[in-house]
């Protein structure tokens, strides 16, 4: 169990320990364990705070991440993907399993037949159609598809959880003249707080990561997200050769919101994968 | 996003027949229906069509008939790559579930720790593209961590990524790491569905851990680890990310996973209708797989009733 932690945390720790030291020093001390010739700049690159004669001199390539404005546009996609598609489901889910409606368990077939399709093969597809909507390039064009490409699991999930609240409780308050909407958000959404959150949560880790699609459909700072900036910056290779410092920088800024989200909330979602296959 | 409120329209308990319940649930199912039928099934549809046609994105596609399926059947790229996704998807798949199901284990018998969960789960929370990135610099040839420790160990530096027999094991390796936490849970909530019982009596019949694990813990596992199965193998069918942050299909071609050239033809050389063949007989082998593997399945029925 020792061997399987270290390995698991090892390439964390050596991401900080890369960005905190110099190209050169690095070069020098390739298996020191701590920082060589300890400093920031690897950071300051990545938030664009160095002068790029500095840059270049500590072997960076002068082409600076544009950060705040990629994290804003992770966290916005991640965000509104996450709110959409647990709402949507959510509400999709409460009318297949609570609700009694000619062709409903037909239609609730017909939406389980989309976990059939691999999630890769519908993204060619989906960016002909952002394209012909105008929309390549654009926060929209990048988050819409995403919000459904994982749906049909969200509903299918949710919906195991809805079966399992009580009747009675849903019953009674229909008697006191409670709509079937204020039902949903009052009575059935509160209930099903645990496995909501845990949904939420992957789902935002998902989206958050997610790197195929943003490539495809964003080509400039206005709608490129982290992960495609990383792979960028990976790109942009100084004469010098890569700039390691930087690169870590860059990855354990990209890596660190989802690990403080998780720290926050571990214990909730660690105890509640069940069975969920979002992958 | 605003959500329409309806009247509320009062009921009787006996109310879920009442015609007022189509209409509710229509409301209730029209978002996601909506989303589904255009970004999903529309989208499926057509790429299945647009395989049919020579689509380049620019000029309106013309009908090619089976064109790009005699392509398929004679490009020999397309069988390098469909074989060297396979290499992928053995390696990740082997190593992947061996280590999960040992850290599963390891978790249900010595420790209750949720820390410990935690930390197994930690290279989850990175994306593939970081996972790859990280790997790609502690595997450095020249500068690398991980090579001054092969050298330690009194063997010549590899080159890992650069390198084309080491290259796939590799980055198989590195989303064994990404992933292996997250199957070892969804294993974990399997192992903790067996009843003690079941473990006290192979105590008492004097079974020790390795009988225990192979006569109890395996058979009973049995439906989870089939899904767990399915879900790890389309997933690594559809490897990407990983390999187009480090390699990008190099050494010549020995890392051009299936998804890679996918997305060469369509993006690098516009080949839309080509592209999307590729993709389709992608789905058709993962229909196949997961069809196999769901009989197989259904065979071996958990003995807990």
């Amino acid at each position: 169990m020792g061997v399987i932690t270290l390995i698991t945390l090892f390439p964390f720790y050596w991401m900080l320990r890369t960005a905190f030291s110099t190209n050169t020093a690095l070069a020098q001390a390739p298996a020191s364990p701590l920082p060589v010739d300890f400093s920031f700049g690897g950071f300051l690159r990545v938030f664009g705070l160095q002068s790029t004669e500095d840059a270049l001199a500590e072997g960076g390539s002068g082409g600076s991440l544009d950060f705040w404005r990629y994290l804003a546009n992770s966290v916005l996609v991640a965000t509104l993907v996450t709110f959409c598609q647990v709402l949507f489901s959510a509400m999709a889910a409460y009318a297949f399993a609570r609700l009694r409606w000619r062709g409903r368990d037909a239609l609730f077939g017909f939406v389980l037949g989309g976990l059939m399709i691999p999630t890769v093969f519908t993204l060619l597809p989906n960016f002909v159609l952002i394209k012909e909507a105008g929309l390549v390039d654009t926060l929209p064009g990048v988050t819409l598809p995403m919000v459904f490409m994982t749906m049909p699991f969200a509903v299918f999930f949710l919906r195991q959880f809805f079966l399992n609240i009580s009747r009675e409780v849903e019953e009674a308050a229909l008697i006191d003249g409670a709509g079937r909407v204020r039902v949903f958000f009052r009575l059935i959404l509160p209930m099903s707080a645990a496995p909501v959150a845990t949904l939420s949560i992957l789902t935002y880790i998902t989206a958050w990561n997610e790197y195929f699609w943003p490539l495809m459909v964003s080509y400039s700072g206005s709608s490129r997200v982290l992960t495609v900036a990383l792979s960028v910056f990976r790109a942009q290779t100084p004469q010098t050769g890569t700039d390691w410092a930087g690169l870590m920088a860059a990855t354990f800024v990209a890596a660190l919101p989802m690990v403080v989200l998780f720290a926050l909330l571990a214990r909730r979602i660690v105890n509640s994968i069940g069975f969920s296959g979002i992958k | 996003m605003t959500v329409a409120v309806i009247k509320p329209t009062t009921v009787s308990p006996t109310a879920s027949r009442a015609p007022g319940d189509a209409r509710t649930a229509l409301l209730f199912v029209a978002p996601a229906m909506l989303g589904y039928l255009v970004f999903l099934v529309w989208p499926t549809l057509r790429g299945v069509y647009l395989s049919f046609t020579s689509f380049d994105l620019l000029s309106p596609e013309k009908w090619a008939g089976l064109d790009n399926y005699r392509r398929l059947v004679n490009d020999p790229v397309f069988w390098d790559s469909l074989g060297v996704t396979l290499q992928y998807v053995v390696i990740n798949i082997g190593v992947q579930t061996v280590v999960a199901l040992l850290i599963a284990v390891l978790m249900h018998r010595l420790t209750r720790s949720t820390a410990l969960r935690g930390i197994v789960l930690a290279p989850y929370l990175v994306s593939n593209v970081v996972a790859g990135i990280v790997w790609l610099w502690i595997l450095d040839t020249q500068l690398g961590v991980g090579n001054e420790v092969v050298e330690w160990l009194g063997f010549d530096r590899i080159a890992f990524f650069g390198d084309a027999s080491w290259a796939i094991p590799t980055i198989a390796l590195v989303n064994v790491w990404r992933h292996v936490g997250y199957t070892a849970l969804l294993i974990f909530a399997g192992l903790q569905s067996i009843p003690p019982t079941v473990y006290e009596a192979g105590r008492v019949d004097g079974a020790g851990e390795w009988r225990t694990f192979r006569s109890i813990t395996l058979p009973l596992l049995r439906p989870v680890l089939s899904l767990v199965l399915i879900i790890t193998v389309v997933g690594s069918f559809q490897v990407f990310d990983t390999v187009s942050v480090t390699t990008d299909g190099k050494p010549a071609n020995a890392t051009n996973v299936l998804q890679l050239y996918v997305y060469d033809l369509a993006f690098d050389r516009l080949q839309f209708g080509y592209a999307s063949a590729i993709s389709v007989a992608l789905m058709l082998v993962l229909t196949a797989v997961t069809v196999v593997q769901y009989r197989l399945m259904r065979a071996g029925r958990s003995d807990l009733g």
